[in-house]
């Protein structure tokens, strides 16, 4: 019994919420990687551009609810998605055309087009803070959760509580379906497969008649696509803040990293390393421990890092897998 | 008029002049082989003639039509096919999707080509979804021949085929060139290997410092003894 208690409180307090957050890393991760993998940059701004797709998100969320209309027992952003990747593509197609296209026809060297995300992401920065403020908002609504401490204790009638709540369902349901989506789409369509070619070999891509601008064109869209589905996700589970946001970018870069960058397999194993990494170092384990060695009551809370230090595991990790392994757990491409 | 005629090419990269009034011909269903010594030119010869290399002067035709100012994506769409040198395939790629985007600029049913590929290199069709990245030198070498096969091309330009690939392999290469060269392609063709190549080749262009030197049949040169002593090593 004693053991069960401790399985439910690490389920509860530990692989459920690292599931969660790391299906969202993986998401951005993926994003970042298939613009490094194509364009051949690290996208410094691809964290703002997750607070500017939500941020849009949240603003078609309260334009619905303004209007009455919602999603039954799931949040009304679900439905305000569609609409916010459509604006985050339009606004990458944009910033392609005004930035990144000059710089890919001048042959900039790679860490020339990373100073210049750099630069968009400031830009991207203000954008969002124009758009919707730097307050903190919470814009779940629908079924707050799947199971709650209540339902478990009558459904099993123990006293360690698992609540499920149904944004943490939905992440990882919508995440699946998102990496099922982009893997058919890489691996079975023609359009897919060029863009397979054009980062395995783009001189040859070229010569086989593939159209640069096309595969340009679509790895943008589909890269506001996936941060908008990540930031939305995100900020569904937790809570919105454009500086949040902003501080993803080490726990994504981590992730797309020690997966092995440029391999999107990597990105989602990465995604979650990094968060099993965090949640596991960053949770207090008294209780857990207190189930499982009987007669022993530690002082502490048997805490690694405290929770603000969080960050600094991403850091830790990214700078290990440089060291010793550059190329990531599924061989990506040397940063 | 011959079916390849890059007539009177001269140019380089930069400022100075790699190639030097140097013409090169290719007829129909004939191979020709390009040969010389390291830094002839060879490869920027082929190159010239594929649009990889700005002209200053001459005038390339295939099948009477002037190419000169076509890209080399336009060019493959004339019927030229290029394999380079290195980097010739998608490493990560599965041979059968090598081969699909060799095929990217058709929009017709390209099944039958590729069932072609794979009767003229029967092991691509064993290895067909295996990763090109994973293969020897010489499967990789079929992959990239056969990629460039998927076009369809009426003229096809190898850059030393051969390079890095086991006396073996290269004699099985030469054999699929000329089997190629039999279904009507004609091939131009860089060797480092220039005895075997000028044994296989209808016409054998000798370049040194970006001239033509010597331009007479595979076998004529092959017999030539100034060119023997000089490029064939006796």
């Amino acid at each position: 019994m004693e053991f069960l208690n401790a399985l439910v409180a690490i389920t509860n307090y530990v692989i459920i919420p690292a599931t969660a957050y790391g299906a969202q890393l993986a998401l951005g991760a993926l994003g970042v990687t298939l613009v490094y993998s194509i364009l051949r940059f690290s996208n410094f701004a691809h964290g703002d551009t997750m607070a500017f797709g939500t941020g849009v998100v949240i603003l078609i969320t309260w334009g619905f609810q303004a209007m009455g209309i919602s999603f039954g027992p799931l949040p009304t952003a679900l439905l305000a998605l569609p609409f916010g990747i459509v604006v985050t593509s339009a606004l990458m197609l944009g910033t392609d055309k005004v930035v990144y296209q000059y710089y890919r026809k001048v042959k900039a060297a790679p860490v020339v087009m990373v100073m210049v995300s750099v630069g968009v992401m400031f830009i991207m920065n203000a954008l969002t803070r124009f758009l919707i403020g730097v307050d903190q908002i919470n814009f779940a609504d629908g079924a707050r959760f799947v199971i709650n401490a209540r339902q478990w204790r009558e459904m099993t009638g123990m006293s360690e509580p698992l609540t499920l709540r149904s944004t943490q369902v939905i992440t990882v349901v919508t995440a699946i379906l998102v990496v099922w989506a982009l893997f058919w789409f890489l691996g079975r369509t023609r359009t897919g497969k060029s863009m397979r070619a054009f980062s395995d070999n783009e001189d040859l891509a070229l010569l086989s008649g593939i159209d640069p601008n096309r595969v340009v064109a679509v790895t943008w869209i589909i890269t506001g696509a996936l941060a908008t589905i990540a930031g939305t996700l995100y900020g569904l589970d937790k809570s919105f803040k454009a500086f949040t946001y902003f501080q993803l970018l080490l726990p994504i870069f981590a992730s797309a990293i020690v997966g092995g960058i440029g391999n999107p397999v990597g990105a989602i194993a990465g995604g979650f390393v990094i968060s099993f990494s965090e949640v596991g170092l960053t949770y207090a384990w008294k209780k857990v421990v207190t189930y499982l060695i009987p007669n022993w009551e530690p002082d502490g809370l048997v805490q690694l890092l405290s929770t603000d230090y969080k960050y600094a595991v991403s850091f830790t990790i990214l700078i290990l897998v440089l060291i010793f392994k550059p190329t990531g757990l599924f061989k990506g491409k040397i940063v | 008029m011959s079916y390849l005629s890059a007539a009177n090419m001269t140019g380089g990269y930069g400022k100075a002049d790699i190639l030097h009034d140097c013409t090169l011909t290719v007829e129909k269903g004939e191979i020709a082989v390009i040969v010389g010594p390291n830094g002839a030119g060879k490869s920027t010869a082929m190159k010239a003639v594929f649009g990889m290399l700005n002209l200053r002067e001459g005038r390339v035709t295939l099948d009477g039509s002037d190419i000169t100012a076509l890209s080399p994506q336009d060019r493959v769409k004339k019927g030229m096919g290029f394999v380079p040198q290195v980097n010739n395939v998608f490493p990560t790629m599965s041979v059968e999707e090598n081969l699909e985007m060799g095929a990217f600029i058709r929009n017709d049913d390209f099944k039958v080509t590729m069932e072609q590929v794979f009767t003229l290199f029967p092991i691509l069709k064993d290895k067909r979804r295996q990763n090109a990245g994973e293969l020897s030198g010489g499967q990789r070498q079929q992959v990239a021949v056969g990629r460039a096969l998927m076009t369809q091309p009426k003229l096809l330009m190898l850059d030393e085929p051969t390079a890095g690939v086991s006396p073996i392999v290269m004699d099985e290469l030469f054999d699929r060139i000329i089997e190629v060269a039999r279904t009507g392609i004609s091939i131009l063709m860089v060797e480092q290997n220039a005895r075997q190549a000028l044994e296989i080749a209808d016409k054998g262009y000798v370049l040194v410092q970006g001239e033509n030197k010597y331009t007479d049949t595979g076998k004529a040169l092959l017999a030539d003894p100034d060119v023997r002593r000089t490029f064939l090593g006796g």
